[in-house]
């Protein structure tokens, strides 16, 4: 088990950290996606079904396609490699910096926290035990969420129907 | 309503697939090499080179190697070598004939226009669409051999142009003879004044097609 | 695998028998691994040559929807004259296929380019790990199955955009952006359809969303969830949203052949081209089957007396009717715009659903209704279906035909 933790954890670091020093932006957000499945592997790992397929079905199924439908709109020019120039190292030492904040922050959030450590394996929740906790205690924090999102949805489908004044049709 | 346009359409192909079962009306399309659709009278592909009779084709090819039709030809597909000698034609005048006549199908468009510029109804355009080979150099390069076909034939694929062409080239024949006759005649009448009457006029030449447009 | 009843049939447990039997001859440490390589050599052997028979039956079925015969030449070799209504073709298609060339462009991304038809392919087999086939067939019973189905199809349209993009081609660059604009379109009114089903038989397990589609109405009607209100609408949605998702016509943007050539497939020759060709009918007959386990009551039997006919015979004939039904479509309908399509998803599609998420809610709130109010609580279900139907679809069709040609008379 252990093993396949270790064997888990090198593929999500190396191909996030092989993602960063890549200069080809799409191999990049492609091995982006890749890192996010295996976070995806890495919960089956943990015993949690439900978030991994919920992970791979967001993240590797939605996310990663406003991630490069985002790209292909956005890249200037020709090329797809980036180029370096002297504007780039302020950019490195920002993202350094607002890299090195969160960092910071969620070190702190973990260490701070209690830790229980599992000494054995915990038993797998099913779906049912997860939906019965977030119906149950959690409900209210669901609810909000829900609200939350039903409202977005509703935004994007009012913001889809208000059609800007039509060309007449060119067939007639 | 929206989506009534969708369960129209469903209808109609439905009653199309099951159409195509019992009724052979509806069916656009053909079992090909076994059932044929029949060619169109005007259909046209790849030219052929008309002989009076079937049993020798060499001998009684209307071509004079006139050469016009090489000349014409668009894609310049056609290779002709003149005789040296000459032998009557198909309205017995003495003439030149083709030593070698090739055509390469794989250049020729199937234009038609060396049909239409022959003035001996000698070439005529074929209905042979079925011209696969396995050898793209000698297989469609064409000798005058493989061209020729009989005036039967012709008249077998454009029975209409070819009686036409054949009652045309009837009338030269018949005046020709005559010609003859009275040539015959006039060197009877004075057999040591003109020593050669075979230099007809031009008169017996067959008219250019017409219809041939 | 679900306890065997011993008084079931004896047809509906023999494929368990048989694999049990087999298993059987192994020693006792290798046991589990033949069994699970026993379910996905049946499973890749059935579906595989369910796609090569489908490929068939659409080229057939296509012709004669446009008074065609399709083909019927292909026999086996050595037998000149024996044609069996060409029904060999798909393994003359796969002998083509395998000794093509492999045509790879010098300015291609070589890796991304190979990966895609692999991805694809791939991708597009797990989703049947999940499928119930009968009433003791299932590969993989999981907890989440519906939501472990949607996450391993969403790989799909990725693998499709890494094609569009590393043949370095314009065609297949524009077929890639569609490809994502459709998926991103379609993604959310396919979730949604399915969620209704989810609500109201409160489980993710496919298993037991077919079982709960058990039963007989007066003895004798299916309890299918097609057969209520919302039922029936969120097949439809889902039915779209799947024709959509799988790029089949009239949603094929992504290789609209008279736009563009052959989109994210115009770079690929040989087995590559044929990866993408087995992965898109996989998608299509893995979706069609979620649809007949979520809203067409699965391997149930139609009617009490049938039920003599072993489960996955019944699932089996499904998903062929379905398919039928999917060609069928394909015969008939034109291919949308790309303007249209995103439109149909986002001002009609996913308000449907949601309205829809909302009748579900009604349905289950309603479920100890009786007499008189179960008459109600079915016309109060229906109209939340027609009168938005009607109403978004009025004016979704504003000023949008039908139109009047000038050189055609209807």
């Amino acid at each position: 088990m252990t093993l396949a933790l270790i064997l888990i954890a090198c593929v999500m670091l190396g191909s996030a950290a092989v993602a960063v020093t890549l200069r080809n932006l799409i191999h990049s957000a492609l091995l982006l996606v890749f890192t996010w499945a295996s976070i995806g592997a890495f919960y089956l790992w943990a015993g949690a079904q439900f978030i991994a397929f919920a992970q791979i079905l967001i993240y590797v199924g939605a996310v990663s396609m406003i991630v490069l439908f985002a790209m292909l709109l956005t890249r200037q020019g020709q090329g797809t490699e980036l180029p370096i120039g002297s504007a780039s190292i302020m950019r490195a030492l920002s993202a350094l910096l607002a890299g090195g904040g969160v960092a910071g922050v969620l070190i702190g959030a973990i260490l701070g926290s209690p830790l229980d450590v599992a000494t054995s394996a915990p038993a797998a929740i099913s779906v049912k035990q997860l939906g019965e906790q977030l119906m149950g205690p959690h409900a209210a924090a669901l609810l909000v969420v829900g609200i939350i999102l039903t409202v977005a949805l509703i935004g994007a489908v009012l913001l889809a129907a208000v059609d800007p004044k039509e060309q007449p049709e060119d067939i007639t | 309503m929206l989506g009534t346009g969708i369960i129209k359409g469903l209808a109609t192909t439905a009653k199309n697939f099951v159409g195509s079962f019992h009724d052979p009306e509806r069916m656009t399309t053909v079992e090909y090499p076994e059932q044929q659709i029949p060619l169109g009278e005007h259909y046209r592909n790849f030219p052929f080179l008309v002989s009076e009779t079937a049993e020798d084709p060499m001998g009684t090819l209307r071509c004079v190697a006139c050469q016009i039709c090489e000349k014409e030809c668009p894609p310049q597909c056609i290779y002709i070598v003149k005789s040296k000698d000459k032998k009557p034609d198909a309205t017995g005048k003495q003439q030149l004939y083709p030593v070698i006549f090739d055509i390469d199908t794989s250049v020729c468009m199937s234009c038609g226009i060396c049909a239409e510029v022959c003035p001996f109804d000698s070439i005529k355009m074929d209905k042979v669409f079925e011209i696969a080979t396995t050898n793209r150099y000698t297989g469609l390069l064409l000798d005058r051999e493989q061209l020729a076909k009989s005036n039967a034939y012709y008249n077998e694929i454009r029975p209409a142009e070819a009686a036409e062409v054949d009652g045309r080239l009837a009338v030269a024949r018949e005046a020709a003879e005559q010609k003859a006759k009275a040539a015959a005649a006039a060197k009877a009448a004075a057999a040591p004044a003109t020593p050669s009457p075979a230099s007809a006029p031009s008169a017996s030449a067959p008219q250019p097609s017409p219809a041939a447009s | 695998m679900s306890a065997v009843v011993a008084s079931e049939s004896f047809l509906e447990r023999a494929p368990l028998q048989l694999r049990d039997a087999v298993v059987a001859y192994f020693p006792e440490a290798l046991q589990w691994l033949v069994h699970h390589l026993i379910t996905i050599t049946v499973i890749l052997t059935v579906f595989g040559l369910f796609f090569a028979f489908t490929t068939i039956a659409e080229r057939k079925l296509l012709g004669r929807l446009q008074n065609r015969l399709g083909p019927n030449r292909t026999g086996l070799p050595f037998f000149k004259n024996l044609r069996l209504f060409g029904l060999t073709q798909p393994f003359a298609d796969a002998v083509k296929a395998l000794t093509k060339e492999d045509i790879v462009p010098a300015n291609a991304d070589k890796l991304l380019h190979f990966l895609a038809p692999v991805v694809v392919v791939s991708f597009s087999l797990l989703g049947f790990a999940v499928l119930p086939y009968g009433r003791n067939l299932i590969p993989v019973e999981l907890d989440a199955a519906v939501l472990y189905f949607f996450a391993a199809g969403a790989a799909t349209e990725l693998a499709i955009f890494m094609a569009g993009w590393a043949s370095r081609n314009k065609y297949s660059l524009l077929a890639a952006m569609r490809a994502l604009a459709q998926l991103i379109s379609y993604e959310l009114p396919l979730l949604l359809s399915v969620v209704p089903v989810i609500i109201v038989t409160s489980t993710l397990s496919t298993q037991d969303i077919v079982l709960a589609q058990g039963g007989w109405l007066f003895g004798f009607l299916p309890q299918w969830h097609v057969f209520t209100p919302w039922g029936l609408a969120g097949f439809l949605i889902f039915l779209v949203a799947a024709l959509a998702e799988t790029n089949r016509s009239p949603f094929d943007l992504p290789e609209a052949e008279s736009e563009l050539i052959a989109g994210h497939l115009t770079e690929y020759s040989g087995f590559k081209y044929a990866l993408f060709f087995m992965a898109e009918y996989f998608g299509l007959t893995a979706l069609c089957g979620l649809g007949i386990t979520l809203f067409l009551g699965g391997w149930q039997a139609p009617f009490p007396f049938l039920e003599f006919i072993p489960s996955y015979l019944w699932f089996g004939m499904k998903l062929v009717a379905m398919i039928m039904f999917f060609i069928w479509l394909r015969g008939t309908l034109l291919r949308l715009r790309i303007d249209q399509l995103t439109r149909l998803a986002w001002q009609f599609m996913v308000p449907l659903a949601l309205i829809n998420l909302g009748n579900a809610g009604f349905w289950i709130l309603t479920t100890d209704w009786s007499g008189p109010m179960q008459i109600l609580r079915w016309g109060v279900s229906i109209a939340l279906i027609v009168v938005p139907f009607f109403f978004i679809g009025r004016r979704l069709s504003l000023g949008r035909g039908p139109r009047t040609y000038s050189y055609a008379t209807s």
